[in-house]
C-alpha cells in the first residue's frame, strides 16, 4: 500500500509516502527522524509497518523541514531505509 | 453470522448491520458533541429496524473520526480501508474510490478483493467537503439536497469561486450576490471548485476504472457531474453512498470473526 500523509494547501503539495509493501517495520527511520514524526505501528491488516504518527499528519510541513534541508544536515529518513519506502514531495 | 460496521463521521453517524454477506439494516444519525452517544443511537437504530438487540451481534467494528470511542466495539479500523471494502462488495470491480465526506476527502486505490493499495486524504480543513456545502446552502437559502441539481441549471455560466478556503469562498459568494449574479452560476462554481480540489488527490494516488463516489456528497449531482467530467469516467454510486464506510467496517468484522474460528478449529 502506498500511504501518503499530508496534504495539499495553498502554498503546494506535502506529502510523506510510505510504500507499506517495502516496509519491513525495521524502526530506522523512526530513530533517525530528528522531529521523531514516524511511528512503527500494525495497520489495518496487521502488518506492523512504519507511519507518520496521526498528531503530525495535517502539519508535516511545518514539522519537517522537507527531505532536502533535512539530507543536507546529515542524517535523513531515505537514506535510513534500506528499502527505500519513503518518498517525500518537497 | 451477524456483525455491525459503525462509522461515527465528523457530521453522521452510520450503523450497519450485515447477516452472512446480506444487509439486514443500516441508520444514519447527526454525530452530536458526544461520539460514544451518536455510535449507540445509530447502533440503536440500526438493531430496532432488523428487530435485534445488542447482545446477537458477534462482531463489531468501529470506524470513522469516532472510531476510537465507539464502546461496545470489538476492535477499530480505518476508514480508508473500510470504504475499499465496502466499495468493493458494491462494485468488485472498483479500483479508484472517491469518499467525500463531511469534513474530509479521501482518494483511495484498491485491488481487486477490496484491499487499500494507494490512498490520499486531505483532512486539514473542511474546504471541498460537506460541511463546506452545508455552509453555503444556509448562506443561499436553499436545501442542501437541491444543490447540486440547480448547479446544473445555470444562466450566463459558472462565477470563479476560490477553491481553497471556505471562510473566503464564504465572502466571494456574497460579493457575487450583492452584484446579482445568478444563484445557480454560484453553485456552479461552488460546485466546480469542490471538483477541482478532490480531482487534485485523485491523480495523486492514480485513476483506474471503475470508478466509485461514496459519502455524502455522492448525493449532490452538481459534484458528481463535475468530478464525472474531470475523471473522464462514469462514477458508481450504491442506493446510499454514505453507509459505504459502515458496511465495510462489519465485512472486516466478518473477516475477523472468519480468522477467529480458523484459529480456534486449529486449536482443537
Amino acid at each position: 500500500m502506498i500511504a501518503n500523509y499530508g496534504y495539499a494547501d495553498g502554498s503546494g503539495e506535502y506529502f510523506i509516502t510510505i510504500d507499506t509493501d517495502r516496509c519491513d517495520g525495521c524502526g530506522e527511520c523512526v530513530k533517525v527522524c530528528p522531529r521523531g514524526l514516524f511511528e512503527v505501528a500494525p495497520d489495518d491488516y496487521d502488518n506492523l509497518v512504519a507511519r507518520v504518527k496521526d498528531e503530525f499528519v495535517k502539519k508535516v510541513s511545518y514539522i519537517c523541514p522537507g527531505y532536502h534541508r533535512c539530507s543536507s544536515q546529515g542524517a535523513d529518513c531515505h537514506s535510513a531505509c534500506a528499502r527505500e519506502a519513503i518518498a517525500h514531495t518537497w | 453470522m451477524r456483525t455491525a460496521g459503525i462509522d461515527v463521521g465528523s457530521l453522521t453517524g452510520k450503523a450497519l448491520i450485515l447477516e452472512d454477506n446480506r444487509i439486514l439494516s443500516w441508520s444514519l444519525v447527526s454525530t452530536g458533541p458526544d461520539s460514544a452517544e451518536t455510535a449507540k443511537e445509530a447502533t440503536d437504530i440500526a438493531l430496532q429496524k432488523a428487530n435485534m438487540t445488542l447482545d446477537k451481534l458477534d462482531y463489531i467494528v468501529s470506524t470513522g473520526y469516532g472510531r476510537v470511542v465507539v464502546p461496545f466495539a470489538h476492535r477499530n479500523i480505518t476508514e480508508i480501508s473500510c470504504h475499499a471494502k465496502g466499495a468493493n462488495w458494491f462494485f468488485p470491480a472498483a479500483r479508484t474510490i472517491l469518499d467525500m465526506g463531511g469534513q474530509d476527502c479521501k482518494a483511495i486505490r484498491c485491488d481487486g478483493t477490496g484491499k487499500v493499495v494507494n490512498f490520499a486524504m486531505n483532512d486539514k480543513c473542511a474546504a471541498g467537503a460537506g460541511r463546506s456545502m452545508e455552509v453555503m446552502a444556509d448562506l443561499l437559502h436553499i436545501s442542501l439536497a437541491d444543490m447540486g441539481g440547480l448547479s446544473l441549471q445555470m444562466v450566463n455560466g459558472e462565477v470563479p469561486v476560490s477553491s481553497t478556503c471556505v471562510v473566503f469562498a464564504k465572502s466571494e459568494v456574497l460579493a457575487h450576490l450583492r452584484q446579482g449574479t445568478p444563484r445557480n452560476d454560484i453553485l456552479a462554481g461552488l460546485c466546480a471548485a469542490l471538483a477541482t480540489r478532490v480531482y487534485g488527490l485523485l491523480k495523486r494516488v492514480g485513476i483506474e476504472p471503475e470508478f466509485v463516489i461514496s459519502g455524502g456528497i455522492g448525493k449532490n449531482i452538481g459534484v458528481v457531474t463535475r468530478v464525472e467530467q474531470k475523471v473522464g469516467l462514469k462514477a458508481n454510486i450504491c442506493f446510499e453512498p454514505q453507509i459505504v464506510g459502515a458496511l465495510g467496517g462489519a465485512l472486516f468484522a466478518r473477516e475477523m470473526l472468519e480468522k477467529q474460528k480458523k484459529r480456534s478449529a486449529a486449536a482443537a
